[in-house]
C-alpha cells in the first residue's frame, strides 16, 4: 500500500462495531434517506420528463374536449347512441354530468399510461438501478410514485372535469337534462371522476412496478378497465349480475355516476371497490420490488 | 472496504457468482476482472443488493448495503452507464438522486464541473455520447462523497482523454484513503490503475493478487538477441539458470540473464550484436493464459491448441 494512502485520512476504513458510534466527522456525514426526500426526489423524477407532461396534457385536454363535444351534440332523440358506451352513461339516461364525464374513458387511458411509464419507465430505461442504488429499501420508491402521480392526476382531472362541465353548459341550455354546478351531487360526482383518475394513474405505478414493462402494463391496464367488462358479458346472467359492480372499472364508474343505476354500486362503496383493487395491485407490486431482483 | 463472503449466484441451474471472497481495501484501486460473462457485474449488482445472492454475503463498510442510512455516501456506483432516464437532463438526474439523500445542489454543480459536463447538463441524457454517458455516471458515483467507488467498465467508451482522466480520478480518489474498486475484461488497461487485482473467471476467484506480484508472476519473457555468431554467442551466454532457444538462425531466446548482462558478455568476447531486447511481459497474454479455460465465449479454436473439453465440464481452474 502505498505510503500516501491515508494522506488526507477523512476516511478510516470503517468497521462494523464502530458504526453505531458517531462517525469521523466529514462534511457528508448529514446525509440520509428519508421517506419525504425519496417523495421529492420522485416530485422532481416527474416534472423533469417531457412524457409526463404531455400525457398529463393529454389527459386533460381528452377530458374537457370529449366532454364538451359530447355536451354540445346532445339531442335527446338520440340519447342511446350518444358518445362512446363509456362508464359514465352506464346508467343508460344521459344527464349532464354523464356528458360532461365521457372523456373519462380516454382520460382513464392517458391518466394510466402515465402511471405506467412512471414506473415500468424506469425499468425499460435502466434507471431503476440508479434509483435503487440510492433507495435500496425500495419500498419508499413505490409509494413515493404513488403519492406523486395520485394527486398530481386527481387535482388536475377535478379541473379538467369542471372545465368540461362548465363548458359544456351553454350546450345543454334549455335542454331538459341541463345542470348547474350547485344542483344537488353534481359537484360530487365531477370530483368523484378526479378521484377515480387519480386512483386510475396510481394503478398504472402499481402495474408499471408489478411488470416492470411498459406494453405490458399497459396492455393489463387496457385489459381491466376496457376489456374485462366486455369479456364478462359472456358469464351466464345471474354471475355477472352479481359480480360486474365490483370490475375496476363498474366500481369506479359509480364514483362518479350522478344517478346510481339500480345494479351499480353506491358512489362510497364503488370507491371502496376500486381503491381495493388498486391496493391489491400495489400490493403485489410492493412484494414483487421487494423480493425480486431488480 | 467492501468484503465479499462465499458469495454465490444461480439462476436457475447457471452458477454465475461461484462462492466467492475478495476483500476491497481502502487507499487501494482493486482491479476487477474476468472476461465477458464471468460474473463481474453480477457479482457488482449484489454489493449494492440489486441482486440478492443465494448463497453468501457480501458487506459494504461492514454492513449490507441496504442497511445504510445513506448508501450514496458509503459507496458509490457506476453499474452500466445506461442506468439514467434519456428523456431527463444530466442534471435533473443527479438531482433526483441528490435529492433522496439531502445532497445539497452546490454537491450537484460540483461532481458535474468534475465530470466535465457543464456545458451539457441541461441537454437530454438520450443525446450524450457513449463517453459522456460514462462521465455522467462516473458523476453520479462521486455525488455522495463515498468512501468506497465501485467503477462496472468506467473507461469503456471513453477518448484517450477520457480515459487518463479516469485513471488520475481514482489514483486520486483511493490516494485520498477511499477504496476504490473497478471491473475491465482488459487487463493492460487495469494494471495501470490497480494496486489489487481480483480476477474471476465463471463466477469463481483465480487470483486475489497485487498487480506487482502478477506482473512478477507474468515476467520471464526474456530477452531477444540476435548476432551473426549466434552459435558462439549461445555457448558464451550457457550457464547454470539460464535457458536459450533459438528460433531463427541467428536469433536468441534467452531467460536467466538480463540484457545489461548479455550486452557486456558479447562486448567482452568481441561478438557483434544486432538486436539486443528485453521482451515486454504481456500482462494480457498472462491474463488470457490465466483465464483461458473459463472463457464464457470461446471463439471458434484459431490455434492448434482446441480446448473441447472447455465446453463440458470444467474442473476448477
Amino acid at each position: 500500500m502505498p505510503a500516501t494512502a491515508l494522506r488526507r485520512g477523512p476516511r478510516p476504513g470503517k468497521r462494523s462495531n464502530l458504526s453505531a458510534a458517531p462517525e469521523p466527522t466529514t462534511s457528508a456525514t448529514r446525509y440520509r434517506v428519508t421517506g419525504p426526500r425519496v417523495l421529492h426526489s420522485e416530485w422532481g423524477k416527474f416534472w423533469s420528463l417531457r412524457s409526463s407532461w404531455i400525457t398529463l396534457g393529454v389527459a386533460v385536454f381528452l377530458l374537457i374536449l370529449f366532454g364538451a363535444i359530447a355536451s354540445y351534440t346532445y339531442s335527446p332523440d338520440a340519447v342511446a347512441t350518444s358518445g362512446p358506451p363509456g362508464p359514465g352513461s352506464g346508467g343508460g339516461d344521459s344527464d349532464a354530468v354523464s356528458l360532461a364525464l365521457t372523456g373519462v374513458s380516454f382520460a382513464q387511458l392517458a391518466v394510466g399510461v402515465l402511471g405506467v411509464l412512471l414506473a415500468a419507465g424506469e425499468y425499460s430505461t435502466g434507471m431503476i438501478r440508479s434509483t435503487l442504488a440510492a433507495v435500496p429499501r425500495r419500498l419508499p420508491v413505490l409509494w413515493s410514485k404513488a403519492a406523486v402521480i395520485g394527486p398530481i392526476a386527481l387535482v388536475l382531472t377535478t379541473v379538467g372535469a369542471l372545465a368540461a362541465f362548465q363548458l359544456g353548459s351553454p350546450g345543454l341550455d334549455g335542454e331538459k337534462i341541463a345542470l348547474s354546478l350547485s344542483d344537488d351531487g353534481v359537484l360530487r360526482s365531477l370530483a368523484g371522476a378526479g378521484l377515480y383518475l387519480g386512483l386510475v394513474a396510481v394503478f398504472g405505478v402499481a402495474l408499471g412496478v408489478l411488470l416492470r414493462n411498459s406494453a405490458g402494463a399497459i396492455a393489463a391496464l387496457v385489459g381491466v378497465l376496457l376489456i374485462l367488462p366486455g369479456l364478462a358479458s359472456l358469464l351466464p346472467d345471474s354471475w355477472y349480475d352479481t359480480l360486474s359492480p365490483y370490475f375496476p372499472s363498474n366500481a369506479g364508474s359509480a364514483v362518479y355516476a350522478l344517478h346510481q343505476s339500480s345494479d351499480a354500486l353506491s358512489p362510497g362503496a364503488g370507491l371502496a371497490v376500486f381503491a381495493g383493487w388498486v391496493a391489491l395491485t400495489l400490493a403485489g407490486a410492493a412484494y414483487r420490488l421487494r423480493k425480486t431482483d431488480a | 472496504m467492501i468484503e465479499a463472503r462465499e458469495l454465490t449466484k444461480r439462476y436457475g441451474d447457471k452458477t454465475v457468482v461461484d462462492n466467492l471472497s475478495f476483500t476491497v481495501k481502502p487507499g487501494e484501486v482493486t482491479g476487477f476482472l474476468g472476461p465477458n460473462g464471468a460474473g463481474k457485474s453480477t457479482t457488482m449488482r449484489m454489493i449494492v443488493g440489486l441482486d440478492s445472492p443465494t448463497k453468501g454475503s457480501v458487506t459494504v463498510g461492514g454492513r449490507s448495503y441496504a442497511k445504510h442510512v445513506a448508501p450514496l455516501q458509503e459507496i458509490g456506483t457506476l453499474l452500466e452507464a445506461k442506468s439514467v432516464h434519456p428523456g431527463r437532463s444530466a442534471f435533473n438526474h443527479l438531482m433526483a438522486l441528490a435529492r433522496t439523500h439531502g445532497i445539497p445542489r452546490r454537491r450537484v454543480n460540483e461532481v458535474i464541473e468534475l465530470a466535465g459536463l457543464t456545458s451539457v447538463a441541461d441537454k437530454r441524457v438520450g443525446a450524450f455520447s457513449l463517453g459522456m454517458g460514462q462521465r455522467l455516471g462516473i458523476a453520479s458515483a462521486l455525488l455522495g462523497d463515498p468512501a468506497i467507488i465501485m467503477l462496472d467498465e468506467p473507461v469503456n467508451g471513453l477518448d484517450p482523454e477520457g480515459v487518463l482522466w479516469v485513471r488520475t480520478l481514482l489514483r486520486r480518489l483511493a490516494d485520498e484513503g477511499r477504496a476504490v474498486m473497478l471491473s475491465s475484461h482488459l487487463m493492460s488497461e487495469t494494471a495501470l490503475i490497480a494496486d489489487h487485482l481480483v480476477i474471476i473467471g465463471r463466477g469463481r476467484l483465480l487470483a486475489d493478487t497485487t498487480v506487482d506480484d502478477f506482473t512478477r508472476e507474468a515476467g520471464g519473457g526474456g530477452v531477444k538477441v540476435a548476432s551473426v555468431e549466434a552459435t558462439r554467442l549461445r555457448s558464451l551466454l550457457a550457464g547454470p539458470d539460464v535457458v536459450i532457444t533459438s528460433s531463427a538462425g541467428e536469433e536468441l531466446q534467452v531467460t536467466g540473464r538480463d540484457a545489461r548482462e548479455i550486452g557486456a558478455i558479447a562486448a567482452q568476447h568481441g561478438v557483434p550484436l544486432y538486436e539486443l531486447t528485453p521482451q515486454a511481459v504481456s500482462l494480457e497474454a498472462a491474463f488470457m493464459e490465466l483465464t483461458r479455460d473459463v472463457v464464457e465465449y470461446q471463439s471458434a479454436p484459431a490455434d492448434t491448441e482446441a480446448h473441447t473439453e472447455a465446453h463440458t465440464e470444467r474442473k476448477a481452474a
